[in-house]
């Protein structure tokens, strides 16, 4: 399809604002007009009506696996996961085997990411070598090589010395540090969040503290050297607010809140589901509504899934022993959705949290409909009702605590670039 | 009961517990006999998967099922080098395959039982698991307390020690309250768990207004080689403020009895002339703890068809 024009949809751009029913034309694998009744000419129909169009969205928190973990996922499935949620362009976490941390990993995971993936894969590379707390990275060498972002993410460079010099020197390359904030010391051995739930469970808590402090120091740590922070997957209140003034006093820092922050609450794992084990954990209630309000008001930017595949053997185990994390694509979108539903954000604004401004954190001109602009397009129905069984999803592994359930809105295609990646019908097209 | 698993005392009902005590006294009646077994699950197979390290529950579990006539068959490893070789579901589909009629579970983290509970099919009963439940120990507390007080409905009871890491304070509590008494704990605050008010109990930082006027103490093992150091300063200052003894004990009611599920740590929560003379009553806990295991096996994992409990006078297998 040269040409092809996506007849009757609602389209939303929240880069340009715009929200109405529209045609949009697509030439050559890029956004060629947006508006009413465009004139067909040449151009294949696809009837849209009653669904929504945008820019395909952007997860800047992702674990593809490869290399060294392929049997939990990789690039392959994890781009393919990753259209059949919606999503056009990806950014993949440092914690490989081996880490990235040497331009030539990155190098490779770009390679393999030309040759198989269907979504567009960034990768970001680690902040200390082998995410030791300890070393900086080549950071110019590893930009050079394409990275967008730094980070330790899965692990705290809990010496705030390196910390600092991680950030400073960040600033050569205008790229952020992405920060995954709980202290170790705090965390100790917990596992769910510290509070009536681990303590009715009886398994060690893990308390929001350990967040707030590290997100306290990095906020003055990003004061104090002007470098981008970005923090990851925010889980709670007092997070939020900090970040909120830290915006207001004009630091250059960043947010993203996780899916199943924002709908899941601890007591989620009463039944002891390993599938609700993730770091940070599922906290409280009044903790949760923070991270919504948080997201609705802008405080928190975006929206990041922080797609973390597990292996069923490897969650097949007690609480305490099962590795953290849980799926994202797949399930992100009918997730998200309800902030809509409940009219808690306008829908314009939900759309941007998972398109414009996380492209706008890695800068890459991806998650808009601007003219000219790549065509990467996600259309969906927010109101189709389907059962998500992981075991027919595209990535390798399984653990979603979503499996099995009735879920709300359905992305039924994705383009990257002009091309047809996925069709909910059809399944994942390319490449 | 019969068939159902009994993963924590939330699991039954006021009346259910009733049921159990009033089972578990018949249970005991067959201890004073010559002959102390009778055929009452004669041919069933009871398994006790034991994932950590227990030699009083085990064994008290073992007893009450060869009491009853049942085969018992004791699988015991521990958990860290088990998880090597195969997992714990595996372990236990493994069992359920040799087709036992109950398995008897215990590991060292919370929600073991209930994962094992939710792949087989037969009855699972929870010999402890992490700080998260122990309900035979409850079950067998609240026996012990009615067999001593004559009620439970509108005593008082104080928990003392690590309620922080403590299945059997967290079983005791639910037990105690949901047959009518008043639950009380006091630690040093490292030892109280975030949000203890979602239990239902008041925290009280010291032992002499956490034991005014009540009827029952229950003392806490402290696990004096994972915490001394870390949750509490030293062995000397824990015992001078949180161990009991007959000046700390006046504070109770007169006629107030003193508990400890075992082992005690003497000296340390316990004093050693208070662990072997009442008003302790440590070793009826564990002799009344056969019987109510007894109970629990035999409501548990079923009765056949037309047998009351008690028929005939001997097993012999």
């Amino acid at each position: 399809m040269e040409r092809f024009i996506l007849k009757g949809g609602r389209v939303l751009d929240p880069a340009s604002g715009y929200d109405g029913v529209a045609d949009l034309r697509v030439e050559y694998g890029r956004v060629a007009a947006i508006g009413a009744d465009l004139p067909v000419e040449d151009a294949e129909v696809m009837d849209v009506s009653s669904q929504w169009v945008t820019p395909a969205f952007v997860d800047i928190h992702t674990h593809l696996r490869e290399p060294g973990q392929e049997y939990k996922e990789d690039i392959a499935s994890g781009g393919r996961s990753a259209v059949a949620g919606g999503f056009g362009t990806i950014a993949c976490m440092a914690n490989t085997e081996p880490v990235n941390d040497d331009p030539s990993v990155t190098d490779f995971i770009l390679d393999r990411a030309r040759q198989d993936s269907p979504a567009r894969v960034h990768p970001i590379a680690a902040a200390t070598k082998g995410l030791k707390g300890e070393v900086m990275t080549e950071m110019v060498a590893l930009v050079e090589a394409g990275a967008v972002a730094f980070s330790d993410d899965g692990k705290t460079i809990m010496d705030t010395g390196v910390a600092r010099r991680v950030m400073e020197y960040s600033r050569l390359v205008q790229v952020p540090v992405i920060v995954h904030a709980e202290d170790r010391t705090l965390v100790g051995d917990g596992v769910v969040n510290e509070g009536s739930v681990s303590t009715r469970l009886g398994l060690p808590g893990n308390p929001g503290l350990a967040e707030a402090v590290h997100v306290s120091r990095d906020i003055q740590l990003a004061e104090l050297t002007g470098a981008h922070v970005h923090i990851a997957h925010v889980s709670t209140g007092a997070a939020v607010e900090m970040v909120r003034v830290a915006r207001e006093r004009g630091i250059r820092v960043t947010a993203e809140v996780t899916p199943h922050h924002l709908a899941l609450t601890d007591e989620a794992t009463l039944g002891f589901d390993t599938n609700t084990k993730m770091a940070p954990p599922l906290r409280g209630q009044a903790d949760m509504e923070a991270c919504r309000a948080g997201l609705a008001d802008g405080t928190i930017d975006c929206i990041a899934t922080d797609h973390a595949p597990h292996a069923v053997h490897e969650k097949d185990v007690d609480f305490c022993e099962a590795p953290n994390g849980i799926l994202g694509f797949e399930t992100a979108l009918p997730v998200v959705l309800d902030l809509v539903r409940t009219q808690e954000m306008a829908p314009l604004e939900l759309v941007r949290r998972l398109t414009e401004a996380p492209a706008r954190i890695i800068s890459r001109p991806c998650g808009t409909l601007a003219i000219g602009a790549a065509a990467d397009i996600a259309v969906f129905d927010p109101d189709r009702r389907w059962v998500y069984d992981p075991a027919k999803g595209y990535s390798k592994s399984q653990n979603s605590p979503w499996a099995g359930q009735e879920l709300t809105g359905r992305v039924t295609y994705t383009f990257v670039d002009g091309r047809l990646v996925f069709d909910v019908e059809r399944g994942v097209l390319a490449p | 009961m019969i068939g159902r698993d009994l993963l924590c005392i939330d699991d039954l009902t006021r009346e259910e517990i009733g049921t159990i005590l009033e089972t578990a006294e018949h249970m005991r009646e067959v201890a004073a006999r010559d002959v102390k077994k009778v055929p009452t699950l004669r041919g069933r197979t009871i398994v006790n998967l034991f994932f950590e390290a227990s030699t009083r529950t085990a064994t008290s579990f073992e007893i009450a099922g060869k009491r009853l006539s049942a085969d018992v068959v004791n699988f015991s490893t521990r958990s860290s080098s088990l998880s090597k070789a195969e997992s714990i579901l595996d372990t236990a589909r493994t069992i359920d395959a040799m087709d036992p009629d109950a398995v008897v579970v215990r590991h060292n983290v919370a929600g073991v039982p209930k994962r094992i509970a939710d792949v087989l099919e037969v009855p699972v009963i929870n010999a402890g698991d992490g700080a998260h439940a122990h309900p035979t120990q409850a079950l067998l507390d609240l026996f012990t307390v009615q067999k001593e007080k004559g009620r439970i409905d509108g005593l008082t009871v104080a928990i003392v020690g690590d309620i922080a890491h403590s299945r059997v304070a967290r079983s005791n509590i639910a037990g105690f309250q949901k047959m009518g008494a008043e639950v009380r704990v006091a630690a040093p605050p490292t030892m109280i768990p975030a949000g203890v008010e979602a239990l239902g109990v008041k925290a009280y930082p010291s032992v002499r207004e956490a034991l005014d006027g009540v009827d029952v103490v229950m003392m806490l093992r402290i696990q004096l080689e994972r915490f001394a150091g870390a949750l509490f300063p030293s062995i000397r200052e824990y015992s001078a403020t949180f161990g009991l003894d007959r000046e700390k004990l006046r504070y109770a009611r007169d006629d107030a009895i003193v508990m400890h599920p075992g082992p005690v740590n003497r000296g340390v929560e316990l004093s050693h002339d208070l662990a072997d003379r009442r008003p302790s009553v440590i070793l009826d806990q564990v002799r009344n703890g056969v019987a109510l295991r007894m109970a629990v096996l035999y409501l548990f994992s079923g009765r056949p068809p037309g047998q009351s409990a008690l028929d005939g006078n001997s097993g012999g297998d």
